[in-house]
């Protein structure tokens, strides 16, 4: 039993990482309309800086270096992406691009980096073990779940309380009469874009002692984040936060209970969603709501 | 969401002269073994392979309107079919098309209804994390190898003879192929390509003139998983070999970009992108060692910013966005 109940801590742990991952996707394409293909190629950005920096038993200085370095190029990626998609209108195009950004920068990391599975470990100070319902568990990931607790009231507050708040709802909202109010909304989309961006390399970060960074993971990346924002609804932070604590349930009790069908449980839990709710679990009919 | 404008596929009388130039390009796809070494024609015949998942893409995405990411999934589920036969039922290569083609057409219908309930992007998400899914499965599925793949399938046969020689092979599949696209062909031309056009074209017009545009799409969809699933049947008549690469994301958006680089909606412009875009991959990319996908990123942004209306549309001015 107390297995299960690690789990269920894993579990926490894997849908803070999706939570922080989808929630950038689903902001850009809720306010913006697009579908940012190259997410996954962000998310292991993050994960190759801290490959880079944060060596075996580096401390909590080298760790928020690269967390604050993957943000600064997750958003310089945001922002290139989001010039990228403002030049071609259309869906097919925005999604064939993104693609193509995508590819590229996984090709240049595997460039650097090669194709090993590199490890990372986690910041000295935190990479012990505590006693969890009897079974030894690791601290780091006791941290990472205080995360998602904190980015989501952070972005709770910031989306439902604050003045950008307001500007970010009213742009998706009605953008023709925001920008008649003397606000430049390009520079808030692009914002948002960059912001989005910066979260999933930070999630790259954050999730390398855990997932480690390899090729390939990219695409692992986008799909869970994919199936988070489908579940959830889009555009939806509350619906990112919940799809993202369900997927991370369904992962972790998949893998510790059927492993063997750890991949079929996942796309059964969205398949049923979707036939139930086809608009996901906290539709917003196309507004941005916390 | 306003349906994605695409080339609109030309419906045209077919005059002496498009016919002749068919059968020409029908005479040199069927010369080409006799003249060409066997290298070349395994080339040929994986493009072939690949430009039927290509004209399934096509199908979705030019006709019907619904961009799809998703469809490597049911070319693999036809792949992994034919190749299970071929292990362990028979080596008759038409029981294994068939066969991929009933699987495909099974997934299809089973994961559709999912999907085209959505349209434009959010269809291309689901169709994204429906294959995806897939992929997964089949990555991590020991019965079907898992990330390890069916190898050992022995060569495909014909009335009972086992097609050895690569040319044989690529007769095989270029007669399937030429089928299959002479079957899409006539549904684009029939009343309901038609109806599947105008439910691209303009949703609530057609709801309004009794149609029903869930139930067309998902009609399309299940017919091009069927499409699809035969293409991963001819894929394999070659290879004898299947792993999970042959369903993934990469597939599925090299499958896409084909489609783009094409021109999406008309049908011989994909099938020509498919054989570009694995010529850039599986040729070009070995001449500079190894960085197709480099190659490939550049491409994408290359057809979106230079060609938006694909080679079949090459001259006709920019592709028109409809305001959303």
């Amino acid at each position: 039993m107390t297995g299960h109940l690690v789990s269920v801590l894993n579990g926490l742990a894997m849908g803070s990482l999706l939570f922080a991952i989808a929630l950038g996707l689903s902001l850009v394409f809720g306010m913006m309309d697009v579908l940012n293909l190259a997410h996954g190629a962000v998310y292991l950005v993050g994960a190759y800086v801290a490959v880079a920096l944060v060596a075996d038993g580096a401390g909590l200085g080298a760790f928020v270096l690269a967390v604050l370095l993957a943000a600064g190029l997750g958003a310089l990626l945001g922002g290139v992406l989001a010039g990228l998609t403002r030049a071609t209108p259309h869906h097919l195009d925005q999604a064939l691009l993104t693609l193509g950004v995508s590819l590229v920068v996984a090709e240049l990391l595997s460039i650097f980096f090669g194709n090993d599975v590199h490890s990372i470990a986690a910041p000295a100070p935190v990479a012990g073990s505590v006693v969890v319902f009897g079974e030894t568990y690791p601290v780091y990931r006791l941290l990472v779940i205080g995360f998602g607790v904190v980015l989501a009231v952070a972005v709770y507050v910031l989306v439902e309380r604050s003045v950008l708040g307001s500007v970010i709802r009213a742009t998706v909202a009605d953008r023709s009469m925001v920008s008649a109010l003397g606000i430049n909304t390009g520079r808030v989309l692009v914002g948002v874009f960059a912001a989005g961006a910066a979260l999933a390399a930070v999630g790259g970060v954050l999730a390398g002692p855990i997932l480690g960074a390899q090729p390939g993971l990219d695409e692992k990346v986008l799909l869970l984040a994919l199936v988070v924002v489908v579940i959830g609804g889009l555009g939806s932070v509350r619906g990112a936060l919940l799809g993202a604590v369900l997927i991370g349930q369904v992962q972790a009790l998949g893998t510790s209970l059927l492993p063997e069908y750890a991949s079929f449980l996942i796309f059964a839990a969205m398949g049923l969603v979707l036939l139930l709710r086809p608009a996901g679990l906290l539709p917003t009919g196309g507004a941005v709501r916390a | 969401m306003e349906p994605t404008e695409t080339v609109a596929p030309e419906v045209t009388r077919s005059s002496p002269r498009k016919a002749a130039l068919v059968i020409a390009v029908l005479a040199v796809l069927v010369a080409a073994p006799m003249v060409l070494g066997a290298y070349p024609v395994t080339t040929m015949t994986r493009m072939l392979a690949f430009a039927v998942l290509v004209l399934s893409v096509d199908l979705l995405t030019g006709v019907a309107g619904l961009p799809t990411l998703g469809q490597a999934a049911y070319f693999g589920v036809g792949a992994y079919t034919a190749v299970l036969i071929g292990l362990h039922v028979t080596s008759d290569a038409m029981v294994q098309v068939v066969a991929g083609l009933a699987a495909g057409l099974i997934a299809a219908a089973a994961t559709g209804w999912v999907a085209v309930r959505a349209r434009g992007i959010v269809f291309l998400m689901l169709t994204l994390a429906i294959g995806e899914s897939v992929h997964q499965v089949a990555d991590t599925w020991s019965a079907v190898g898992g990330s390890n793949g069916l190898a050992g399938m022995p060569p495909i046969s014909l009335f009972g003879a086992p097609l050895l020689a690569s040319g044989f092979v690529y007769w095989w599949v270029l007669a399937v192929a030429v089928v299959l696209f002479a079957g899409v062909a006539l549904v684009v031309r029939s009343p309901y390509g038609r109806t599947l056009r105008g439910v691209r074209d303009n949703e609530a017009r057609m709801r309004a003139l009794g149609y029903r545009p869930a139930l067309a799409r998902y009609g399309v969809f299940c017919l091009a998983g069927a499409v699809a699933g035969a293409g991963g049947a001819l894929w394999v008549a070659q290879a004898r070999f299947v792993s999970p690469g042959d369903l993934g994301f990469e597939v599925a958006a090299l499958a896409l970009l084909s489609v783009v680089m094409g021109g999406a909606g008309s049908l011989w412009g994909p099938c020509l992108g498919a054989a570009i875009v694995l010529l850039v991959r599986d040729n070009l990319s070995a001449s500079i060692d190894g960085h197709g996908p480099l190659v490939l990123g550049l491409l994408f942004a290359a057809v979106v910013f230079i060609m938006p209306r694909g080679l079949a549309g090459a001259g006709k001015g920019r592709r028109k966005e409809r305001p959303s």
